[in-house]
């Protein structure tokens, strides 16, 4: 889904054996949804508002030609709602009718309504309150265990990741930094990008002690060469300003892009 | 009369039936500068709080005073100096400018409207002096367009332009709740230098209490339009007593791997209104530990603790402290915090 001008000049991403940058936009469109979904960032804004709950839900598995009967698919939609943990009676309301915490599950309802392998969660509860938040997570985490899906969460809450995932990637200007399971970014982080986004989070305890990462990121079309936080980082040696840093596996599963690990 | 603003016995009921605040009472004193939290989730009624700080709203019942006048009875030249005196941070740092001007204008307004200079070169000085006490370059900014300058520029522009009236007291609704979480420090740390360096008070209206926490000295947690708890933000977050400031700290992720989220259990709510008719206290419906009598009549302010109140039966033995009298938990110093804020 991206927009010109931009496109996918190389690589390629595989999901299961199937090479999703070959696929046309018709075949990609079948894909969507049904193996890989999407968890949108803004409820509010991802709803149709002239549309019933469930009628959504439902929109998208009539564009998958599933072969349902209308009541079968009524079904699904009352089975998607109930694992989001959302009354039945909620399928018939519109989306203005609804809190933000039922919005987003709304959502999460929509994404998950065709069993689909990978769900892509982009900061699904940055608008909302932190009970919301932890509502809708759990809602996100049950899903993930019930269905056997994998859960790519978006995010920059690190108090989020920690809580929530397994397994984290550290991105930095567009190259990723850092790459391990959770402990070992929390306990052991290798990229400094990584230790001052620790750091740099409010903890309970010294109070009035604010860290942020000075500087600005660069601009994407005007990268510094070498290291791309070359000019924000606190280590920053010689090398770091010419040579771009291998990423390496340091320790099994731990991976990082930097040179002061780097013999 | 030392209050600066005073909300006496305020209810503001929109016409739908939701009664967003529910007989509030408290005060701020301008004489103890003090950066005070009002925190709660959406629908908590701490936007229509800032409205009505701001006279944009006016309340169904019950009093805003403003320097002990009310609110909608202020002669004209009172009117102009609460505007100037009192001073707005939005949340969205996009909203607030118009594209078509340069980020200049908001400060030339200002300038022209309150007569903050006698020339062109004074008004230029001025406006450099409260961009560089914010953090921010003039030379990188002024004669830029909004959309030439990221969040937190923006949102520190706006900081800037409170600083260049001088007020007394800053109403900041949720001000870093849109800006990247790296540039948030530089955010909290110019209100900070606002409340130490020029004696301003700060409401600071949030539902991140993790930010109140290490910005602010007292804080008050609304629920539904009704104070739950309120106190020293250090009492309150280290050791909440209501049962429902207990869920929201709670239900924080704290960046740390051995505190685990969430030991207590959430009871679900799917009705979003409340409805006007329920006498209780608000909470009732998700309350771990509700009784009997909270769904008869809503719990007074119990003194917990020195200056901590929370607003739950459960603290029954304590002594009541009346609902007008909430504003003198916020007089007097309180211990600053320890830290110095520090970059990188």
């Amino acid at each position: 889904m991206i927009k010109t001008p931009g496109r996918i000049s190389g690589g390629q991403i595989l999901l299961g054996d199937t090479d999703l940058t070959k696929l046309s936009e018709e075949e990609m469109r079948q894909v969507r949804a049904s193996q890989i979904s999407m968890v949108p960032q803004g409820a509010i804004n991802s709803l149709n508002p002239v549309m019933r709950v469930r009628d959504q839900i439902i929109d998208s598995m009539l564009d998958h030609n599933l072969g349902l009967s209308k009541a079968e698919m009524i079904e699904r939609a009352n089975a998607a709602l109930e694992a989001v943990e959302l009354n039945l009676k909620v399928g018939r309301m519109y989306p203005h009718e609804l809190s933000g915490g039922m919005k987003q599950r709304a959502c999460i309802a929509i994404s998950i309504a065709m069993s689909p392998q990978v769900i892509i969660a982009d900061e699904p509860t940055s608008a909302l309150d932190v009970v919301t938040q932890r509502q809708v997570m759990q809602t996100i985490g049950r899903l993930q265990e019930r269905m056997g899906s994998a859960v790519i969460l978006i995010g920059h809450d690190m108090g989020l990741m920690a809580q929530f995932v397994n397994r984290m990637a550290v991105m930095y200007a567009g190259s990723l930094a850092e790459l391990g399971s959770v402990q070992d970014i929390f306990t052991h982080p290798l990229h400094p990008y990584t230790q001052m986004l620790i750091e740099s989070l409010p903890v309970l305890g010294n109070r009035g002690v604010f860290k942020g990462i000075p500087g600005i990121t660069p601009l994407l079309r005007d990268l510094p060469p070498g290291c791309v936080f070359n000019t924000r980082c606190p280590h920053v040696m010689d090398v770091c300003r010419h040579k771009t840093p291998v990423f390496k596996e340091y320790t099994p599963g731990h991976w990082a892009a930097c040179h002061l690990h780097e013999k | 009369m030392s209050n600066l603003l005073e909300l006496k016995n305020v209810t503001k009921k929109f016409k739908t039936g939701t009664v967003a605040l529910d007989n509030l009472s408290f005060a701020i004193d301008a004489n103890a500068p003090s950066i005070i939290a009002v925190a709660g989730e959406s629908g908590s009624g701490k936007t229509t709080l800032a409205m009505m700080a701001l006279g944009f709203l006016d309340p169904s019942e019950g009093t805003v005073l403003y320097k002990g006048k009310v609110m909608g009875k202020l002669s004209g030249a009172e009117r102009v100096a609460f505007r100037k005196e009192v001073q707005a941070v939005f949340q969205d740092p996009f909203a607030v400018y118009n594209p078509f001007y340069k980020v200049d204008h908001i400060f030339e307004v200002a300038v022209a409207n309150f007569k903050l200079a006698n020339s062109r070169t004074e008004a230029r000085k001025r406006i450099e002096e409260a961009l560089v006490s914010v953090g921010l370059r003039p030379e990188e900014t002024l004669g830029r367009f909004p959309h030439q300058l990221s969040g937190g520029q923006r949102q520190r522009l706006v900081v800037a332009r409170a600083l260049l009236l001088r007020p007394q007291l800053l109403v900041a609704d949720e001000p870093v709740s849109m800006v990247d979480a790296s540039l948030r420090a530089t955010i909290l740390e110019s209100l900070r230098k606002l409340k130490d360096d020029l004696g301003v008070t700060i409401l600071y209206i949030t539902h991140d209490l993790t930010t109140a926490y290490h910005v602010c000295d007292h804080i008050i947690v609304l629920y539904r339009g009704a104070v739950m708890e309120a106190g020293d933000v250090e009492t309150v977050i280290a050791n909440p007593q209501h049962p429902y400031t207990q869920l929201l700290i709670d239900s924080i992720p704290w960046p740390d791997l051995t505190r685990k989220w969430g030991q207590q259990e959430l009871v679900a709510i799917d009705d979003i209104t409340i409805k006007a008719t329920q006498k209780g206290c608000k909470f009732a419906g998700r309350c771990p530990h509700v009784m009997e009598k909270c769904w008869q009549s809503p719990p007074p302010l119990y003194e917990v603790a020195g200056r901590q109140v929370a607003s739950c039966y459960l603290y029954e033995d304590k002594p009541v402290l009346p609902n007008e009298e909430l504003g003198s938990l916020f007089k007097g110093q309180v211990k600053a915090p320890t830290g110095q804020m520090a970059h990188g």
